[in-house]
Parts: C-alpha cells; sequence; structure tokens
C-alpha cells in the first residue's frame, strides 16, 4: 500500500538505499566538468579526476593514456559499487538490481553476434563488452549460426530467455534481423521490468513505472527515426514498439506511418512532455535530439532522488553514472582530437 | 482437549495483562523507531562520518555501552538536552509506573460494582492510549530521523532543521501521555465496606 512501505523498508534495504545516496554525492558537478572541459590534453584530465572519487581506479595508469582507458577504470568503479550493493541486497531488491544489467546484457549479446558475423576475434569483442551484462557462457554466442541455434545454445540459461520467445526465427543473422533482434529482445526486457515494478507496488511502482515509459517512448521515437529510409515495414516497426507508455496506442499508430523527422516532430507535440523537447530542436535537426533526451532522462533521475523508501534510487544511481560516464568519454574524446569547440555539444550537467 | 479456535484465545486470556500495559508497547515502538533512523544512519555514515554523533541524538540508544558512547552522550544531551526515540521508551516507563501506584485490590463482593469496573476500564484504557501514542510517536520520529540522517550527510545546515521536525514529531507521545495520566488519576477505587 502507498505510504505504509515507510514502516518496512529500512528493516531490509534501509542500509543500501543510504549507500546510494552517499554514492550520489560522489557524482561529478558542474564545477568539475568545467575544470575537465578546460583541460588540454588526457593527462590533465587524469589530474582533475584523481581528486575526485576516481582517485583510486586512475592514478595508476602509465603516462601515454587512452581515452579508452579512462572510460573501462570509471566503468570498473561503477561495477565495483553495483557488486557491492548487489551482494548486500535481500530479495526483492535483488531481482530488482539484477533486472537492471539485462539491458547491457541484450547489447553484449548483439555486440557479440554482430562482431562475429563480420569476422572479428572472440576475444577481442568480450574485452569490447560491458562489465555489468556479462554472463557465464558469453563466449560460446560466436557459434551460432541463426537465432534457433543461438537460443538453444547459450541464451536458454541465462535471464534472457523468456525475452526470446517472440523473436525466435531460423533465419539466419544478418544486419537488420540482429537490430531487429535487439529492438524485440529490449522491448519484452522493459515490458517484463514494467510488470515486475507494478507487482512491487508503492512509490517503487508509481516512479519506476514513470522512468520506464519515458524510456519506452524514447526508444520508439529513435526506432522511427533510425528506420526512416530503410526497408523495415510499417507493420515491423510498430512491433517493435512497448506496449506500455506516453505514447501507447495511439502515438504509435501515428509514428508507425512517418516518413522523415518533421512528421515525427508533429506526432510528438501533441504530447505535453515531449513538445518541451522537441521545441528546443530546430527544424530539420536531428542530431541535438539525442542530447534533448538525455537531459530530460537526467532531470527525471534526479527528481526520485526527492523521495525516500523506494527501489528507483538505484536505478536512478547507476543511470546517473552511466551518464557521467558518456559525458567523460565526449570529453576525453574531444580533448584527445583537439576539438574542444565540441565539447559542449554533448555533455549533460547533472548538477 | 481444547479446538484449535480456542487456543488462541486462551493463550491471549492466560498472558498477563501487564504485558498489555503501557510499556510493553511503548518499549516495542522506540525499538520500532530506532532500527528504522539506526539503518539509514549506518549506511549513511559510510561517506559522511561526521553525522553519528549528532544524529545519536536521535537514536539514543541504551543498548551502546561503551565509555565513549557515554560520554557522547552526555555531551550531546548537555548542548541539546533533549532525547527523541528513547524519550518513548522512557515515557511508557512513567505511565507504567503511574498506573502501577493506582491499581488496588478490591474485595470480591465489590468486583463488579460499577465504581469499580470504572476504575479498571480507566486504567486499562489508560495503558492502551499511551501505549498507541508511543507506538505512533516511535515511528514518526524514527523515519524523520532517518531522512535526517541521509540530509545530513549531502548537506550539514540541514540537521537542525529537520530536528525541528522530529520535536514537533515526539510531541505526540507526550499527549498520549498527558492524557492518560489525566484519565488513571480519576480512577477511584470502591471505598472497602
Amino acid at each position: 500500500m502507498y505510504g505504509w512501505e515507510m514502516l518496512s523498508f529500512n528493516i531490509h534495504d534501509g542500509f543500501l538505499e543510504a549507500i546510494v545516496r552517499g554514492n550520489r554525492s560522489g557524482l561529478l558537478t558542474a564545477a568539475d566538468y568545467n575544470n575537465l572541459c578546460q583541460c588540454e590534453t588526457l593527462d590533465d584530465i587524469k589530474m582533475h579526476l584523481t581528486a575526485t572519487e576516481y582517485g583510486p581506479y586512475l592514478q595508476n595508469e602509465p603516462s601515454p593514456l587512452h581515452t579508452t582507458t579512462i572510460v573501462e577504470k570509471c566503468t570498473l568503479k561503477l561495477v565495483d559499487e553495483y557488486k557491492h550493493m548487489l551482494c548486500q541486497a535481500t530479495e526483492p531488491l535483488s531481482t530488482f538490481l539484477q533486472y537492471i544489467t539485462y539491458g547491457h546484457m541484450i547489447d553484449n549479446v548483439v555486440l557479440i553476434v554482430t562482431g562475429t558475423l563480420h569476422e572479428r576475434d572472440v576475444n577481442e569483442l568480450l574485452e569490447k563488452c560491458h562489465p555489468l551484462g556479462m554472463f557465464d557462457s558469453i563466449a560460446s554466442l560466436a557459434v551460432a549460426q541463426n537465432m534457433r541455434e543461438l537460443y538453444r545454445l547459450v541464451l536458454v540459461d541465462t535471464p534472457l530467455a523468456p525475452y526470446f520467445s517472440e523473436c525466435i526465427t531460423s533465419e539466419d543473422l544478418d544486419d537488420m534481423n540482429i537490430e531487429i533482434m535487439r529492438n524485440t529482445l529490449y522491448k519484452a526486457y522493459l515490458e517484463d521490468f514494467y510488470k515486475f515494478c507494478q507487482k512491487l507496488g508503492g512509490a517503487t511502482a508509481e516512479i519506476m513505472c514513470d522512468l520506464l515509459s519515458f524510456e519506452a517512448d524514447r526508444r520508439a521515437v529513435n526506432i522511427t527515426i533510425n528506420s526512416i529510409g530503410t526497408e523495415l515495414t510499417r507493420d515491423d516497426r510498430r512491433k517493435l514498439y512497448s506496449n506500455f507508455g506516453l505514447l501507447y496506442p495511439y502515438g504509435h499508430e501515428e509514428l508507425a506511418v512517418c516518413e522523415d523527422v518533421d512528421q515525427v516532430r508533429g506526432a510528438m507535440e501533441k504530447y505535453p512532455p515531449y513538445q518541451y523537447i522537441f521545441s528546443r530542436i530546430s527544424y530539420g535537426e536531428s542530431q541535438m535530439l539525442d542530447k534533448a533526451f538525455y537531459e530530460e532522462e537526467v532531470k527525471r533521475l534526479c527528481l526520485s532522488f526527492e523521495q525516500q523508501f523506494h527501489y528507483a534510487v538505484f536505478f536512478a544511481y547507476i543511470r546517473l553514472r552511466e551518464q557521467e560516464i558518456r559525458n567523460l568519454m565526449w570529453i576525453s574524446e574531444c580533448v584527445a582530437q583537439n576539438q574542444k569547440s565540441r565539447v559542449h555539444d554533448s555533455v549533460v550537467f547533472i548538477f | 482437549m481444547s479446538s484449535d479456535s480456542s487456543s488462541w484465545e486462551r493463550a491471549l486470556v492466560q498472558i498477563s495483562p501487564y504485558t498489555f500495559s503501557a510499556i510493553g508497547v511503548s518499549v516495542l515502538d522506540a525499538a520500532w523507531g530506532i532500527f528504522i533512523t539506526g539503518s539509514s544512519l549506518i549506511g549513511a555514515a559510510i561517506k559522511a562520518p561526521r553525522i553519528t554523533s549528532k544524529n545519536l541524538i536521535s537514536t539514543e540508544s541504551g543498548a551502546f555501552d561503551s565509555y565513549y558512547m557515554l560520554k557522547l552522550l552526555l555531551v550531546e544531551l548537555a548542548r541539546l538536552g533533549v532525547i527523541f526515540c528513547e524519550a518513548v521508551a522512557i515515557y511508557g516507563v512513567i505511565v507504567a509506573i503511574i498506573l502501577q501506584t493506582e491499581l488496588e485490590s478490591v474485595p470480591t463482593s465489590q468486583m463488579y460494582a460499577p465504581e469499580s469496573l470504572r476504575a479498571g476500564y480507566a486504567i486499562f484504557a489508560s495503558g492502551l492510549i499511551v501505549g498507541f501514542a508511543n507506538l505512533v510517536c516511535g515511528v514518526c520520529v524514527g523515519i524523520i530521523g532517518s531522512s535526517c540522517a541521509l540530509s545530513d550527510a549531502q548537506n550539514s545546515s540541514l540537521f537542525v532543521k529537520i530536528l525541528v521536525i522530529e520535536i514537533f514529531g515526539s510531541a505526540l507521545g507526550l499527549f498520549g501521555v498527558i492524557v492518560g495520566i489525566i484519565m488513571s488519576s480519576q480512577a477511584t477505587w470502591p471505598a472497602k465496606a
């Protein structure tokens, strides 16, 4: 029941919630980002980062630094914190924390399958996988030839197994099918996560369902824009949209028939939360759309910290960390390629 | 011998009524409030160790026995002079002692006389009132104490402001104690004939 969770939440999860809130205070602030944006070389960036919470992870790196090293070490910090929380969590928080990583698992699976298709080495691909989404038999994904084999050999033992029922076909894997597979899996994952949060009830359900609806809507818009001009039919496109969210079902009808970005804009402007996003982008431009969506997401994630005694703070913290790592990657790349004027194009400030 | 449905009834009847007196429920909710605050305090203190001393005002746990804790408590008491969650249990003790002094034994002939029934029920109700008022008070102060610990870890200027909210919360227990004492003071037993 909404409101009565305050009485018993702290028995199992009070300690972890307090830890998450402590970790949140270690996120980089606008002042940190300003310092980082003014760096000239990657060594300067490393020096600034060692003064923040990333210190222990970066200070032992040898001097010719690579942007991928910085990103890898920062991701390692996130993974350490996540594992620390996961090993102390009890049900249902432990299931919730595991749900957060299924998105990364899907990305890793698609990465390996695509890489195998283009004949890359398996070990090289494994290094590029996101550490939060690793599972045991991931290396044997390289052996599969079509989706049925993929499922039978590897994925039936993973938590992703129930999401495959919608997309098992005997077709061979090629680029288009892999993208469709990725989006179908992600759709099933989001719907499953949504149902799980609703079952939890209380403040968790309310806040998580809002965050997940935004995620579903954002993916719908991205799928629409990315599939304009490809051979994806309208019915196929509609099958990739999730069955919840603000845009379900009428927005999906409109998005399914869009043929260019302006039509998408027209369809989205009927929804007040998204109208604000689209009004900040001038006509015909879709590059800034990503940044606008990220900013909106960060705003909603920060709002979830305003309330106590629910699980959405864990989800929000991990997402905010990922956004921070994306920011660091962008800044490092701009500095490394000497294009500092473009640094502010894609950095989303969290505070 | 007795069937299943009456076994709970028998248990309830056989338990001494003193268990349900003010002190039983009050201590339960003092403990409830303390754990709510304590778990958040421990977690938040990992990143901000400075908050433990001030937030002990909220928990004021009597279970800590080390000399350091005692010294700290005295310092904090002298500085602010207020105890919160533990105060709830102390209210329970006070009212239990007061009710204890009100109790008198009544001769069997007058056991069901209206006056003795009234006195008995008044004392019982007074204990119930204090117990349940302290229940909500303890839970309330515990929840606010948890938020206080978390926000103090982020921004230390917030501590005193949220402490004020806790003071208002602990007034709930005080109301219960006042009403309970007034009710039990009117419990007059029949004069022994």
